[in-house]
């Protein structure tokens, strides 16, 4: 008996512990987002789980309650050793997970396409291009509008869609911001593109999602999601500089440093993005974005 | 002279290297020194090391995994105790550059030179005995598996006392792993050892296929095969399909690294996700290649421990078939973020989902097993129940993460790291260690100490929520993997108690030694008489325990799929036959060690560039090959006197025991 | 020895005599299942070298190097070799000995020639500056070819051990089964440079 107490002692305090952590997990990035991509992906992560709960949850109570009914000792249940074929019950267990996923796979093939990071935002404002470049171990924001670039910040308009075009000048790593949503590598020689949109303004953490090396537990940045007027001041800000972005300031910067500081350039050579992909393509011709777009969907 | 190898390879500044490294020579030192006390090397020699017998490679495929399991779970305690207290000044104790090594040696050594050994050892030791043969197909080539996998755990362990290893995550992904962001000997210590372990894999696979296939009793149609039995068949094609894409590709790793080819270079026309795609087309049927047999296991485990036939025999069968199949097409799973679009995505996506489906008869297969049966709470059958409710928590957030919507959120967050150890300790783990319980008997003649069992198994259970719970709410909270330090004190308190957890799962594997030690002092007392100490329902149990070394003195007639459950039903085990007749045996041979310790020195030599010593390693294996080729003294007969002896004896147990 | 087990009151030699078919039987089913291993293998290099066939990095093209009439010489010597140890297999199951060293030790100068021509091509394209590590494309031809070619080596080493075995032992069993697997796994080669020849080569000029 005081064994049992103890174990149903230790299952409570589990049981607390586990609600708490959900509870305050609540306010988690991926739970409390801020913007409508991320909006639509706590939607199907929280219907996912919900569809799943139908079939998981009687699995774990069967599991007790089987186990507990037809315990050795209880000698009432009915025993029946050669039992093995059910027609009726094989139909359920096939039938029921069955439907569950053809559910869900109507589902998943929905949101992968409206949730492809490819995809452009359905706005009315045009997107705001911010070309990134993924460094050993630190971020390289180049806006070519704007002709400026930046090192470790970044700065958009709320409500505003924002078109992050991506790349690598080292190892693959990944672009995340995970308050807005969707992640996406960062691959030398390749373009991949990440469309975003912050509906509150606020500073949102972003790092890389893919281990890059010794440097990578340190290569993060702000993302601020800024009114028009606040976006303006900063980038009159950053062209206060008095640094520039040339080839040479490139090369610099491009080596390998950990924890890098934020940085300011006030201008940023033409075509540095562009040639960041054409140094790894090997004398071909880079062929239009078009070509190189879904390059890594080539098996 | 040396290559790459001097003297300054070993870490002297690193105390907690240097620590591990005394640690292992001194266990090494005592261990040599008992051996020597007690005289024992001629029998380690003769009756293990040169041992061709499946029951003997497989124990020490079992002793090799749980050293290993040793090994990888300091790493992960040390990456728990870094997590817990490296947040904001605080930046730890360890450096990233010993803290890449550690995450990345974790990953390795706990799939490849843990679980595969645990599983390799359990299909060893039960798979011949369970379809009524002698041994495998090819004992030889069953030794030389199992020592050119020790060669691979040799270079994994030199990695810690020399040079490094590698610092890029354990599937080494390149432009990382290439020789431009690796230019140490890491990856190439990666490289070799998967290398020569993973062909001792591959040859395994072969060799259980051809032996399920062609060495079943008579009667053991392949539908009346035990469900174990069918789980390693298909593990053995998974691994012929699926291995020689690991062998291929880290290959190209290989030429890449030492011959400046351009395969996964950023430059030159490389490209990095070819590997990525080629890796994750082992990576992914790896995955089933371990938790298939993990269900074998379960299915026999809760049958006998509910004494009741197992449910749906014929669905758990094409759903193993089923699993193995989709295993091949879901790869693309593991990087829907390398922006392939919405059709492939989903396709693989969807493709991951319709798994769910065999994987969830099978749970309901095994709850309608219990269904009406007579629930026995024995130590394996606690296994069993703690992985049916985990491995469903496990197996949902894995279709979570198989939606890619989802999945550009979760993708290599912690959220990541929980659902695979939620499956991998939940389903993988915890099944070996089910099937460790069940069979150890059978393999060592007394069965272990139940009290110990449980507490292991409570503190694994207990230790694992702790330890893996707040990782998934991390992983919503935004912390990605691998991180080395972090600036965000929320995280900081759930790392704390998942570093509680990681100490309760230590208790686990302390309670588990403990175990081990106490049952062997106990060994009179609960010694397996009758073969028997289940009431089991398959082959194994028919013989003693533990078996002898032909396994079969007559091969057994199969006419049910529970085979020795109806042997005892219709009162026809355990009879004395009529006569013995002499037993064709293979020979023991020091061939497969020989072999494997000059592929040892290949390795060494060619993670160190030291050429001379690769050219002497690569003669010495092909003329330690050739000469076995010439050997034709690799077998003999076992007199039908000493057959009739060893059998008569243990017929004599069983009646005294009635 | 399944046999062996269900009627053990059977004579005792014949049981034997199913054990050692058996047991070749077996050898040899497990040989050719290994192949299939091997022939995933070499899939998957193919499927890396369709990959990489476009990527020259400026460096050449397959078109620009490849010397069809020499390379189809060598297919030809190849496909010759097969021949010949077909020759030697039914020399085999004649039982003459000396025939099938003779023809073994043809199949070997031919596997042998075909190497060396390898070799030399391999060697040409080096000095002429298309080394593996010039592109990728490079790289994907290079171990495509060579894994090949170090396969063909393997197969001259194990006919020279099987020269030997029959010159000692003779066509016994154990050597018959030999025998059998050699030739699976050198027919098994000859397939597969079919395919470098049509895919590498054929494709590449044309």
């Amino acid at each position: 008996m005081r064994k049992s107490n103890y174990t149903s002692f230790f299952k409570k305090l589990a049981l607390l512990a586990g609600t708490a952590m959900l509870l305050s997990g609540c306010d988690a990035a991926l739970m409390d987002p801020k913007g409508p991509i991320g909006e639509q992906q706590k939607t199907l992560i929280i219907t996912a789980i919900v569809l799943m709960l139908i079939v998981v949850i009687p699995a774990i109570a069967m599991t007790f309650i089987f186990a507990w009914k037809y315990r050795a000792s209880n000698k009432d249940a009915t025993y029946s050793p050669n039992w093995s074929h059910s027609n009726k019950i094989e139909a359920v267990v096939w039938g029921i997970p069955c439907v569950i996923i053809l559910v869900l796979a109507i589902i998943t093939w929905k949101t992968s396409h409206s949730l492809d990071p490819f995809k452009p935002l359905d706005h009315e404002k045009a997107p705001l291009n911010v070309r990134v470049v993924a460094l050993d171990w630190k971020w390289l924001f180049i806006y070519p509008e704007q002709q400026i670039a930046t090192v470790n910040e970044v700065a958009f308009p709320v409500d505003r869609p924002v078109h992050f075009q991506i790349t690598s000048d080292t190892v693959m790593n990944s672009f995340f911001i995970p308050r807005l949503g969707s992640q996406i590598y960062a691959m030398a020689g390749m373009e991949t593109d990440l469309h975003l949109l912050a509906s509150e303004p606020g500073d949102y953490h972003g790092f890389s999602a893919q281990y890059s090396g010794a440097g990578f537990s340190g290569m993060d940045f702000t993302a601020h999601a800024y009114s028009d007027d606040q976006f303006g001041s900063w980038v009159d800000r950053v062209k206060q500089s008095s640094k520039q972005l040339d080839q040479a300031t490139y090369d610099q910067l491009a080596k390998p440093s950990e924890d890098a500081p934020v940085e300011y350039y006030s201008t940023v050579m033409p075509n540095l993005f562009a040639s960041i992909i054409q140094k790894y393509m090997g004398g071909q011709s880079v062929g239009g974005n078009e070509g190189m777009h879904h390059q890594g969907a080539e098996e | 002279m040396f290559g790459k190898l001097s003297l300054e390879a070993v870490p002297y500044h690193e105390p907690i290297i240097m620590g591990a490294i005394g640690f292992i020579i001194l266990g090494g030192l005592a261990m040599a020194a008992a051996l020597t006390y007690f005289r024992k090397w001629g029998y380690l020699w003769k009756e293990w090391l040169t041992s061709v017998d499946h029951k003997r490679l497989g124990v020490m495929y079992i002793i090799v995994a749980m050293v290993m399991l040793l090994r990888g779970f300091a790493d992960a305690v040390m990456m728990r105790s870094q997590q817990a207290i490296a947040n904001g000044a605080n930046e730890g104790y360890l450096p990233p550059h010993h803290y890449d090594q550690i995450f990345t040696a974790h990953g390795v050594i706990m799939i490849f030179f843990m679980a595969m050994p645990f599983m390799i050892g359990l299909m060893n030791i039960v798979v011949p005995l369970q379809i009524g043969a002698r041994d495998v197909a090819f004992p030889f080539l069953n030794s030389l598996s199992f020592w050119l996998f020790f060669a691979g755990v040799v270079l994994v362990n030199l990695s810690l006392g020399l040079g490094e290893f590698a610092k890029t995550g354990w599937l080494a992904y390149p432009p990382l792993s290439g020789i431009k962001y690796s230019p140490g000997v890491g990856v190439d210590y990666y490289i070799w050892a998967l290398q020569i372990s993973g062909i001792g894999t591959l040859l395994t696979g072969v060799n259980f296929f051809v032996t399920i296939l062609k060495m079943r009793a008579p009667g053991m149609s392949l539908m009346k095969m035990p469900i174990f039995t069918w789980t390693i068949l298909v593990t053995a094609v998974l691994i012929m399909a699926a291995f020689p894409i690991l062998t291929a590709t880290l290959g190209l790793l290989t030429l890449d690294r030492y011959l400046e080819m351009h395969f996964f270079t950023n430059d030159l026309g490389g490209n990095m996700m070819m590997y990525v795609n080629l890796i994750w087309a082992w990576g992914h049927p790896e995955v089933y290649i371990l938790i298939l047999p993990a269900f074998g296991i379960f299915s026999e485990v809760t049958a006998t421990f509910c004494s009741k036939r197992l449910f749906g025999y014929t669905s758990m069968v094409y759903a193993t078939a089923a699993i193995g199949f989709l295993s091949f097409i879901v790869w693309l799973h593991h990087f829907f973020t390398m922006g392939a679009g919405g059709n492939v995505n989903a396709f693989f996506g969807i493709a991951t989902m319709v798994i769910s489906i065999p994987t969830g008869v099978k749970i309901f297969n095994w709850l309608f097993t219990m269904y009406q049966g007579r629930v026995r709470f024995t130590t394996p059958i606690l296994w069993t129940l703690g992985f049916l409710v985990t491995f469903s928590i496990g197996g949902m957030t894995g279709v979570l993460l198989a939606v890619p919507g989802a999945d550009f959120v979760l993708h290599n967050s912690l959220f990541l790291i929980a659902h695979f150890h939620n499956v991998i300790i939940g389903g993988v783990v915890f099944g070996y260690l089910a099937g460790f319980t069940y069979w150890f008997p059978k393999a060592f003649g007394f069965t272990l100490n139940e009290r110990l069992g449980k507490c292991a198994f409570w503190c694994w259970l207990v230790g694992f929520y702790f330890a893996f719970m707040p990782l998934y709410v991390l992983g919503f909270m935004g912390m990605t993997r691998r991180l080395n330090h972090y600036d965000n004190p929320e995280w900081q308190a759930y790392l704390i108690v998942a570093a509680i957890g990681a100490g309760i799962i230590a208790l686990g594997i302390g309670f588990q030694l403990l175990q081990i030690v106490v049952s062997v002092m106990q060994r009179h007392k609960n010694r397996d008489v009758t073969g028997d100490p289940w009431g089991a329902r398959t082959l194994e149990w028919s013989m003693s325990s533990p078996p002898p070394f032909y396994n079969f003195a007559h091969t057994p007639v199969v006419k049910e799929r529970d085979a020795f459950w109806d042997m005892k039903e219709n009162k026809d085990a355990y009879h004395t036959p009529q006569g013995y007749q002499k037993i064709h045996m293979p020979k023991n041979t020091a061939a497969g060690l020989t072999i494997s310790a000059f592929s040892l020195v290949i390795g060494f030599a060619l993670i160190w560039h030291i050429w001379w010593l690769a050219i002497v390693g690569t003669v010495g294996c092909l003329i330690s090959v050739i000469v076995r080729m010439f050997n034709d003294d690799i077998d003999y007969y076992v007199p039908a006197e000493e057959v009739e002896r060893i059998e008569s004896e243990h017929l004599k147990n069983i009646a005294n025991q009635a | 020895m399944s046999t062996e087990a269900v009627n053990n009151h059977n004579a005792h030699a014949h049981g034997h005599e199913h054990e050692h078919h058996d047991a070749s039987d077996m050898k040899v089913f497990g040989f050719w299942v290994y192949l299939m291993t091997d022939c995933i293998l070499f899939a998957t290099i193919f499927a890396t070298f369709a990959v990489l066939a476009n990527s020259y990095a400026g460096g050449p093209t397959g078109a620009e190097i490849f010397e069809l009439p020499f390379v189809l010489t060598e297919t030809m010597i190849l496909l010759v070799s097969s021949f010949t140890f077909g020759l030697a297999s039914i020399a085999g199951h004649h039982g003459k000995k000396s025939s099938v060293l003779g023809w073994l030790f043809v199949t070997f100068l031919l596997g042998l020639s075909f190497i060396i021509m390898e070799i030399y091509e391999f060697h040409h394209l080096i000095a002429e500056g298309f080394g593996p590590h010039n592109s990728a494309f490079l790289s994907a031809f290079f171990t495509l070819v060579g894994t090949h070619g170090l396969h063909v080596t393997c197969g001259l080493i194990w006919l020279v051990v099987m020269m030997v075995q029959i010159k000692k032992n003779g066509l016994d069993t154990n050597n018959n089964t030999r025998m059998m697997n050699l030739s699976l796994f050198w027919h098994f080669l000859d397939i597969i440079w079919i395919f470098v020849f049509t895919v590498v080569y054929l494709l590449g000029v044309l």
